[in-house]
């Protein structure tokens, strides 16, 4: 590979899922992340009831981030030839996991804010 | 203001903190080189892989130039992805594209074809009489598969009389699948053949061979079939290493290798090929035949005095410094992709890294400075081995594998990381290569 820079990061990820669909799934991506951090500091709380849902959640994002690569690349589980791919496989069911996660518990906190 | 007010984190701050975070990620993009300024007139013959790729990276680089490119096709072919729309996992249409998709703006396209080189008087013309002068030329027009060197064959059997052969286009790779799905299905002798010229992609075939076999086996039918490899050579592959771990797993997905067997000639009429062989020629029986014919430079090529003269004789590449792909004899010409006379490089990950430096050995010129950039031969090949799993193989002209994330994928294991790379990442690689992006 030659050339392995941030722009060239950046330019192939924009032709895998076209340039208009990468940047707003980077921008839903943002503004997530950045709710989730809005409602930690605003509740100064973890409510552990949200977070409960939220782990609850967590079994099917890993379930549907691997059922989605699996399913766009023709392959299966079995196909797992060496350590690396064991590590892609794990770290793409903790992206779906957290992710998913993280998803739940902002939106749980942004439609109902703890009482003051 | 009480305390609760003063530890209470306001919507402005918020919006203040996540600007800055913004403002600090736009200053990782890099600063730009300056364009380098002059009224030269470049001209590439060719707007495939390595001409468009060119083409892009030239009107970064150069402010004022005159660049003009020469190709008749409507479209552009992603070529790399004909080996899945061969086996069934991919439609014709995923490696389609058209040309002018791909060019920036400032630069003349000329849909013709170029047939003449005159690189005394630097001039190019073209199908229609155009004389096109220039102070710099790129020539990368591809090859031509030579249908006629098999005695028998002609593109109209692909699909039928269990005749496939991937190379010849996307309908064709379509039709190769319906002639190998068919094989699947049935069972019988499988025969893989390739050319004993150089050729584009020297994977290919063996791909391929390992796709149709895995697609049998999942059918249930593999013991139905016989499955053999033609190599033209007393090699699998090119790569001694690589050549070895081929024969390994041919050995355990039960693939016989036939050594030194080149395709002489087909009767579809009877399913039997006729082989070259150091023993003599020898006829085979198939129900499924992959035919790669012997590939050679374009004739515009051939018949402008800018070839090999004692190399490759029959094929007709350009001569040039395999590190700068500069001309040996024509300081301002440039062999770019399939058709330069190298010992390696007929692949688009070839031309990925070539590119960077016909454009370098240009803009070189132009500034009056030495070349910076030169191609050590580097070839990549991600070895499918069956649906789902692929061998990252990377080398130079020394037969050195040279992996690019070493000690993570290693190059001779069948992983999915490297499947993943193969289905996800390779096609939007080479479109980012296309606008001189990657």
């Amino acid at each position: 590979m030659q050339d392995l820079t941030f722009g060239t990061i950046l330019a192939v990820m924009e032709e895998i899922f076209g340039r208009g669909l990468f940047w707003l799934m980077v921008v839903l991506a943002g503004i997530v992340s950045v709710a989730y951090i809005y409602v930690l500091i605003r509740d100064r709380n973890i409510s552990w009831r949200k977070f409960l849902w939220a782990q609850v959640s967590m079994p099917f994002g890993a379930i549907a981030a691997v059922w989605f690569v699996m399913g766009v690349t023709d392959s299966s589980a079995s196909d797992l030839g060496g350590p690396v791919d064991l590590i892609v496989f794990i770290s793409v069911a903790v992206a779906g996991a957290v992710g998913l996660a993280v998803l739940v518990y902002t939106i749980q906190s942004l439609l109902s804010p703890p009482k003051k | 203001m009480s305390k609760s007010k003063q530890h209470e984190f306001s919507r402005r701050d918020f919006l203040r903190y996540t600007a800055t975070g913004a403002a600090a990620a736009t200053v990782i993009t890099p600063a730009k080189a300056a364009a380098a300024k002059t009224n030269a007139k470049i001209v590439i013959i060719g707007a495939g892989a390595g001409g468009t790729s060119a083409a892009n990276r030239l009107v970064d680089q150069l402010d004022g130039a005159q660049i003009t490119i020469i190709d008749p096709r409507p479209e552009h072919l992603y070529q790399p992805g004909l080996s899945l729309v061969a086996a069934g996992l991919k439609p014709a249409s995923y490696v389609t594209s058209k040309t002018t998709d791909w060019l920036p703006d400032g630069v003349n396209l000329i849909a013709e074809k170029a047939m003449a080189i005159d690189p005394e008087a630097r001039k190019v013309s073209t199908q229609q009489g155009k004389q096109l002068d220039y102070d710099f030329l790129i020539v990368a027009p591809g090859l031509v598969l030579d249908h006629d060197g098999i005695e028998g064959f002609s593109t109209d059997l692909i699909g039928k009389h269990g005749i496939g052969s991937l190379y010849a286009g996307p309908k064709y790779a379509a039709r190769t699948w319906e002639a190998a799905s068919k094989f699947t299905e049935t069972g019988g002798e499988g025969i893989f053949t390739r050319p004993a010229t150089e050729m584009k992609c020297a994977g290919a075939p063996i791909k391929h061979a390992f796709l149709i076999d895995d697609i049998t086996r999942r059918a249930g039918n593999r013991g139905k079939a016989n499955i053999t490899y033609a190599a033209h050579s007393k090699s699998l592959f090119g790569v001694p290493i690589v050549a070895e771990k081929i024969r390994m797993l041919f050995d355990d997905r039960g693939i016989n290798a036939a050594y030194s067997h080149v395709l002489k000639s087909v009767d579809p009429g009877t399913k039997r090929a006729v082989f070259q062989t150091p023993d003599g020629l020898q006829e085979r029986d198939y129900d499924y035949l992959h035919v790669i014919p012997p590939q050679r430079a374009p004739a515009v090529v051939r018949e402008s005095g800018l070839s090999w003269s004692d190399k490759w004789v029959d094929q007709g590449w350009v001569e040039c410094d395999k590190y700068t792909l500069q001309h040996l004899r024509y300081d301002n010409i440039w062999a770019l992709g399939d058709v330069a006379g190298v010992p390696k490089g007929k692949t688009a990950a070839s031309v990925k890294w070539q590119v960077p430096v016909v454009v370098d050995g240009i803009v070189a010129q132009i500034e009056g400075r030495e070349q910076r950039e030169l191609f050590n031969g580097y070839t990549s090949c991600p070895m499918i081995t069956k649906i789902g799993r692929a061998m990252l193989i990377e080398f130079d002209y020394k037969n050195n594998l040279t992996p690019s994330f070493p000690g993570i994928i290693a190059p001779l294991e069948e992983l999915w990381i490297s499947w993943l790379m193969k289905e996800v990442a390779l096609k939007p690689t080479y479109n980012a290569m296309l606008r001189g992006l990657a």
